[in-house]
């Protein structure tokens, strides 16, 4: 009895605010939009027959019709895969710093790495805001320095979501490559050294493929999240910065069309699905292999 | 004991300065006598003075933190239960299921949870408030607790568990006695972890809020689309402040904590010999 509690409540819980809001959004998104509020027509009470009978294709119909949307989801893609490959070029030296530091360091760099991490998201984003500005630090900076004449505009451009990205989901990168730079046995490097291979060489033959799991860990930590950002695009980039999170948001407050954002949201999930399932299988081999 | 070469010294410097100068500045020019956040003219504290007086940031704050305590103990309590039963729990019906509604909210897009959230709220005829805000927030951080709980719960040897129930003792009273105990750090991050998880929320309370109820975050990012203010960069720096004291304080009672430890095995050792 007792055991039936325990794993009956957190599971209640979970179904009804989990699965079952998902199942709803699934069917707003093959329901027709009305004018009155809820702006979407509930054809729950006329039985299952009206239901099913009332469903239909029309916002994914109109959602591959229309530009934007295609837009949105192939410049969410492209954003997402060029942020995650800045964050791994930045955050793998750091990595291996830190997995190179002496030990006592490095909870210290443990932590400083972790630090950011809980301070708020928002925050950080916003920090860029006064530095990338046509006004902001970073272009007085260059301007004092004699480097440019005119002032660069960064902020409200792809290049300041991609900073504002590499930002925010550095950690998620370097704490997973730094775990499999830790576990790396040093005589490996110095068996390659040994055998005539050059430092570099060894980087690349012997460093890089065992930190393999750490790599992808990290990129996948990076790219599922970075893809249904809301945040970054809309504070740091642009009006011509399409991304979908930003997309169903404005579909959502701005136009109250309730039922093409739930479409909207179902594309992005069966997107995002690859990825997981990807990342879950590689999470998976990595435990097996540790056992 | 190895030297860092020049290479790695460069990649660290560099990299923690990319990760804590944005911070620096921030907290900088929250002192500027200036309106504005770019020129520096001057210091001063009177941003954090128009700030305390500024009342719907201070009633943001107020439900912001009634929010995240209550959420996340709520979450710290399902996310606990949710974790002994995906390491104890053996075989039941729909375990999959389980283990994937645990593991799903962690990957899933803020925006979509938001939005099913909602959905879900109007369905049900919910006035969305401080409550609705308190169910979206419990529902997605007790996924983290109990992943963080579980790590700890799978690590721990279930004999003692076993000893206590061999003892004597009711299954109630061996999880009081002996396994909360031993997992008790793993609740408390994973109580900590809900909490910052909640103070942070932006996107999950846009959606799952009503005007009766908005939070820090919501007034932030609707001030901060106006461009920079100083009054924001005086909150940030409060809230940076906050958040570095926890956490450092946390390690070092953390390590304080292992240190204790270590010496009573040695005292135990000792004892038996």
């Amino acid at each position: 009895m007792r055991r039936f509690t325990l794993i009956a409540v957190p599971y209640a819980w979970l179904l009804v605010l989990f699965l079952v809001p998902f199942l709803i959004v699934f069917k707003i998104s093959l329901s027709d939009a009305a004018v009155a509020i809820p702006p979407y027509t509930p054809n729950l009470k006329d039985g299952l027959g009206a239901l099913l009978a009332e469903l239909d294709f029309e916002n994914f119909a109109f959602i591959a019709s229309d530009d934007l949307y295609w837009k949105a989801y192939l410049s969410s893609l492209r954003i997402a895969l060029i942020s995650t490959f800045c964050t791994l070029l930045v955050g793998y030296p750091i990595a291996y710093g830190m997995a190179k530091a002496p030990e006592e360091w490095r909870p210290t760099l443990m932590m400083l790495v972790i630090l950011p991490f809980w301070t708020s998201f928002l925050i950080r984003v916003y920090a860029w805001m006064g530095i990338l500005s046509t006004e902001g630090l970073l272009n007085q900076l260059l301007i004092g320095m004699g480097v440019i004449s005119e002032p660069l505009k960064i902020l409200n451009t792809n290049t300041a979501v991609y900073i504002g990205i590499v930002y925010t989901y550095l950690p998620f990168m370097i704490l997973p490559i730094y775990a499999a730079l830790e576990r790396l046995d040093e005589s490996l490097n110095e068996a390659a050294e040994d055998l005539g291979c050059s430092r570099t060489q060894a980087f690349w033959l012997v460093t890089i493929p065992l930190s393999k799991n750490g790599i992808i860990a990290g990129c996948f930590l990076v790219f599922i999240p970075a893809l249904g950002e809301f945040v970054i695009p809309s504070l740091l980039g642009g009006s011509g910065t399409l991304m979908i999170g930003k997309v169903l948001w404005e579909e959502f407050f701005n136009n109250r069309d309730w039922p093409v954002a739930s479409a909207v949201a179902v594309i992005l999930l069966l997107i995002l699905i690859i990825p997981i399932v990807l990342f879950q299988r590689n999470q998976q081999k990595q435990a097996e292999a540790e056992q | 004991m190895k030297r860092l070469s020049w290479f790695n010294v460069t990649s660290l410097t560099l990299g923690f300065a990319f990760l804590y100068i944005p911070m620096i500045i921030l907290i900088v020019y929250s002192f500027n006598a200036g309106k504005l956040v770019t020129v520096w003219s001057g210091f001063s504290t009177k941003w954090y003075g128009t700030l305390f007086q500024n009342e719907a940031f201070m009633n943001a704050a107020w439900v912001t933190i009634k929010v995240a305590v209550i959420s996340s103990t709520f979450a710290t309590i399902l996310g606990t239960m949710a974790a002994y039963v995906l390491v104890r729990g053996g075989r039941f019906m729909g375990r999959t299921l389980f283990s994937g509604m645990i593991y799903a909210p962690l990957v899933m897009p803020e925006v979509i949870t938001g939005l099913s959230l909602l959905l879900l709220f109007i369905g049900l005829g919910l006035d969305r408030g401080v409550i609705t805000i308190v169910l979206a927030h419990t529902t997605f951080s007790m996924c983290y607790v109990s992943v963080v709980v579980s790590s700890r719960l799978v690590s721990f040897d279930r004999s003692l568990e076993e000893a206590a129930l061999d003892l004597g003792s009711s299954p109630w009273e061996a999880f009081r006695l002996v396994t909360l105990p031993i997992i008790a750090p793993a609740v408390i991050s994973g109580w900590l972890l809900a909490f910052t998880l909640s103070l942070d929320d932006l996107v999950i309370a846009s959606f799952t809020s009503g005007p009766s109820a908005t939070t820090l975050p919501i007034k932030i990012f609707s001030a901060v689309r106006l461009g920079v203010s100083p009054e924001i960069n005086a909150l940030s720096t409060i809230m940076i402040a906050i958040v570095t004291v926890g956490v450092i304080s946390a390690s070092l009672v953390s390590k304080r904590n292992s240190l204790r430890a270590q010496k009573d095995a040695q005292a135990a050792e000792r004892t038996a010999e």
